[in-house]
């Protein structure tokens, strides 16, 4: 914002006044739009999730055979309705599961059904589990799911941010010197990502916590749980070192290959040669030449990698033990929780959706181009 | 044909890659050999045949190459059978009707482990009365311990690890400790090396009477991979691994990758709206989550590998890839060439498939590669969440399974890190010759 808004003629300076709202509202306008289509999309993807898990009004079949044999053992339990004859009873029984059918909407066909649970599944009105429960005990949905994020987001914010700083440092270190012989190793390691972190979960599990002993098999804190804030604290991040490890290692390589790479495309530009020629420092370079413009491309890729590691962590998160969100997607599908199923992948699509939307927003605030016609300084 | 050449050339320059190509060929020749010696029928019958097929292998043993390691001696499974040289057999009639059957089992125990378990199998024949067998364990140094006395059904098994008479009389030490264990070791027993004899003295009351019995020590090591917790060999379960592994890793990056690109070519000639409906798709698909889904489907409809495959294929086809072959396909549509194409009457679908998608081919190959290792991966994946297809053995079943059965808490490595080492040299080998690949085909990279 200094160079170039200081003109020496008032008149150019007024003009940008004016047009800079203009840009301001351009963005907000283009954030709008995405903002719709996005939610149009999340609201596509929600309907499909919701068709796959009730298999076509399956799984609804499903919850109604429960209903009878949960009524049918009932009614069979009561003393009072000992009495009646069996045809009596068998009245009764119907008489209660259409009830229990309608009090859970079975009765209405299935294409206003999935209507109801899409409106209910977008409004996070993720309903009651029928076999879990949170911690704290409740069947909400929501709330199983609510309590379940905090340790996920704990585990891949570190991961992520981890990653993501140490592969751009060790790029621009690497782009600076290349050919070196670290160089040629980490080009040379960059094919192990082709492994999921799961898979270096174990390899660190088997090498940490079972033969050496030095960090816990899994979990989030020790059992049981440290009383002082400072202990409970410890135990989590000692219990966060290998599910982040795993993360780290399994994308680490790959991703400083390709920031390298990337940054020597960059640094190979005439502008770069000019600025070199003029005798700048090479950080100086690096930070006003190579990472300015690159930036929106950085931002892209971090954005990625966060996308793509969401539901990564189903496998990473059962393997470590992790009581995250992906732990319990996987203990849902065990016992064919459809609430609890259908629920989390509301939460990863809507996840998914934020993520691209604020990358969406980052990038108009950030790319030079989008703002180019509403202000002609492009300055980033 | 020369182009193929000229980059197997090229390629060759790459040490990566002919290290990557050679662990490709013996995979693949691996596979072969599979699906020739051991028939999909018969791999299902040995996986899933039950304690049956592997009643006389041990349970969880080491595979048998960890004894070349200096200091490791570890017992293999013995099986001795009356057609074995080490077993004699006399029959001798005692008075009428009465028969001694006598069987001597004679072998060298050189191990430095105990054995895991002893079991014998007895099968006899007889009209009304039951033959006896009683069962005597003689020691290198002379010692003489009786086992047990058994009346034999049709069949019958004594497992000497269940028999509390024995193990009262060896002192409270485990019958295939106990048996084996050195007398002068002390409380750390040892087993004392020697030739060892189990004398099976059958008394019969008929004349057609008849006892066979069929020894097995069970040892800690097994075949070259060793074997699971339902006493499975675990080699098999490896040997067919990589052709399913291959296959589910090519065809699916076929599958995704061609249709991806058939459609951003159709989008990218047609324009307008379909253009507008494959991108809107897309964005759904991007924010579809992928696992997730597949994780229902394989909870709900079906576990089988080829409909998972199938999933991985859909799900595939509107992938962010598409954006990014739009991107080419739209500088290419402009090319002179297809303004020709179009000029002589080329009808639409003979330029997108003669003339779009054939440009593409060379950026493509690369990334294609570098997918196969990414799909071998995601069956392992389903299989550790327990999508595993239900009938076929794969590596990623394996891991399941020693993931489940506590393999890492145990200390059974060798079950985590069989599969987990054929995955990552699938895995390596595909990346290597993909980001070799890449560097031939994107000319920008090279000399970097």
């Amino acid at each position: 914002m200094t160079e170039t808004a200081l003109p020496l003629q008032p008149g150019v300076k007024t003009e940008e006044k004016t047009k800079a709202p203009s840009a301001l509202v351009r963005v907000a306008q283009y954030s709008l739009v995405r903002l719709i289509a996005l939610f149009a999309t999340v609201v596509v993807g929600v309907y499909l999730t919701i068709m796959i898990a009730n298999m076509g009004g399956y799984v609804d079949e499903m919850r109604k055979g429960f209903i009878r044999e949960q009524v049918a053992i009932g009614v069979g339990l009561d003393p009072a309705l000992k009495e009646m004859t069996s045809a009596e009873r068998q009245n009764h029984i119907d008489k209660l599961i259409s009830l229990q059918e309608k009090r859970m909407g079975l009765d209405q066909p299935f294409l206003i059904r999935s209507f109801r649970y899409l409106s209910d599944a977008l409004t996070l009105n993720l309903g009651r589990a029928d076999n879990m429960a949170s911690d704290s005990g409740s069947r909400q949905v929501r709330l199983i799911i609510l309590e379940r994020l905090p340790p996920t987001l704990l585990l891949f914010a570190t991961a992520q941010f981890s990653l993501f700083f140490l592969a751009i440092f060790a790029a621009l270190a690497l782009s600076r010197n290349y050919g070196s012989l670290l160089d040629r190793i980490i080009i040379a390691l960059a094919p192990t990502s082709a492994a999921p972190s799961w898979f270096y979960g174990l390899f660190l599990i088997l090498i940490f916590a079972a033969m050496l002993g030095l960090l816990p098999f899994g979990g989030l804190v020790d059992a049981p749980p440290p009383d002082s804030i400072i202990d409970y604290s410890l135990s989590v991040l000692k219990h966060l070192i290998l599910p982040v490890s795993a993360i780290v290692v399994s994308a680490v390589f790959l991703s400083i290959y390709s920031w390298r790479t990337f940054f020597l495309i960059y640094s190979s530009e005439d502008y770069v040669e000019m600025a070199r020629a003029k005798g700048l420092s090479s950080r100086a370079i690096e930070r006003r030449y190579i990472l300015r413009p690159t930036l929106p491309t950085i931002v892209t890729g971090f954005a990625l990698s966060i996308i793509t590691l969401w539901t990564g962590s189903i496998v990473l998160e059962a393997v470590f033990n992790w009581p995250g969100l992906g732990r319990l997607f996987y203990q849902a599908t065990n016992i064919f929780e459809t609430s609890v199923i259908v629920g989390s992948t509301v939460i990863y699509a809507y996840l998914l959706g934020i993520t691209v939307f604020f990358l969406d927003i980052v990038y108009a605030l950030i790319d030079p181009r989008v703002r180019v016609g509403g202000n002609q300084g492009g300055r980033v | 044909m020369t182009a193929a050449r000229r980059t197997l050339s090229a390629l060759s320059r790459y040490p990566s890659a002919i290290a990557g190509l050679l662990i490709i060929a013996a995979l693949v020749l691996l596979s072969i050999y599979t699906v020739i010696a051991i028939p999909y029928s018969e791999a299902i019958r040995l996986w899933r045949g039950g304690e049956g097929v592997w009643l006389e292998t041990p349970r969880n043993a080491l595979p048998s190459w960890v004894n070349l390691f200096p200091g490791v001696n570890l017992p293999d499974t013995l099986i001795l059978d009356t057609e074995s040289d080490l077993v004699t057999k006399t029959r001798q009639a005692v008075s009428d009707g009465m028969t001694d059957i006598i069987t001597t089992f004679t072998f060298d125990y050189t191990a430095d482990e105990f054995p895991q378990e002893i079991s014998l199998f007895l099968t006899s024949k007889y009209d009304q009365k039951r033959p006896l067998v009683s069962l005597t364990w003689l020691t290198p140094d002379g010692r003489e311990i009786r086992v047990a006395d058994v009346t034999v059904e049709r069949s019958a098994t004594v497992r000497f690890s269940q028999e509390s008479k024995l193990e009262r009389r060896l002192k409270g030490l485990k019958p295939e400790i106990g048996l084996f264990a050195d007398p002068e070791a002390g409380d750390d027993p040892k087993p004392l090396q020697g030739v060892y004899q189990l004398v099976a003295a059958g008394l019969a009351f008929e004349d057609e009477s008849d006892v066979d019995a069929r020894l097995v020590i069970y040892g800690q090591v097994y075949g070259l991979a060793g074997t699971d917790h339902r006493r499975r060999d675990l080699t098999l379960a490896l040997m067919w691994g990589t052709p399913v592994a291959l296959a589910f890793g090519l065809l699916a990056a076929v599958g995704s990758v061609v249709s991806t690109l058939i459609i951003a070519a159709i989008g990218v000639w047609f324009g307008n709206l379909i253009d507008a409906v494959i991108q809107r798709v897309t964005e759904v698909n991007m924010i579809l989550p992928g696992l997730p889904i597949l994780i229902m489907i394989g909870a709900f409809y079906s576990r089988s590998i080829w409909v998972m495959l199938g999933v991985v294929i859909l799900l595939g086809i509107f992938s962010p890839g598409i954006k990014s072959y739009r991107a080419i396909f739209l500088q290419v549509k402009e090319s002179p060439y297809i303004e020709a194409a179009q000029a002589y009457g080329a009808g639409n679908f003979r330029i997108i498939f003669l003339y779009l998608i054939p440009r593409i081919i060379p950026i493509l190959v690369p990334q294609f590669v570098v997918l196969i290792p990414s799909f071998v991966f995601l069956e392992a994946t389903l299989a550790v969440l327990n999508l595993g297809d239900p009938v076929l053995p794969t590596w990623g079943k394996v891991l399941s399974d020693a993931r489940t059965n506590g393999a890492l808490y145990q200390g059974h490595y060798y079950w985590v890190l069989e599969p987990a080492a054929l995955l990552l040299l699938s895995g390596l080998g595909f990346a290597m010759v993909g980001f070799a690949l890449d560097r031939i085909f994107n000319p920008r990279l090279r000399e970097l």
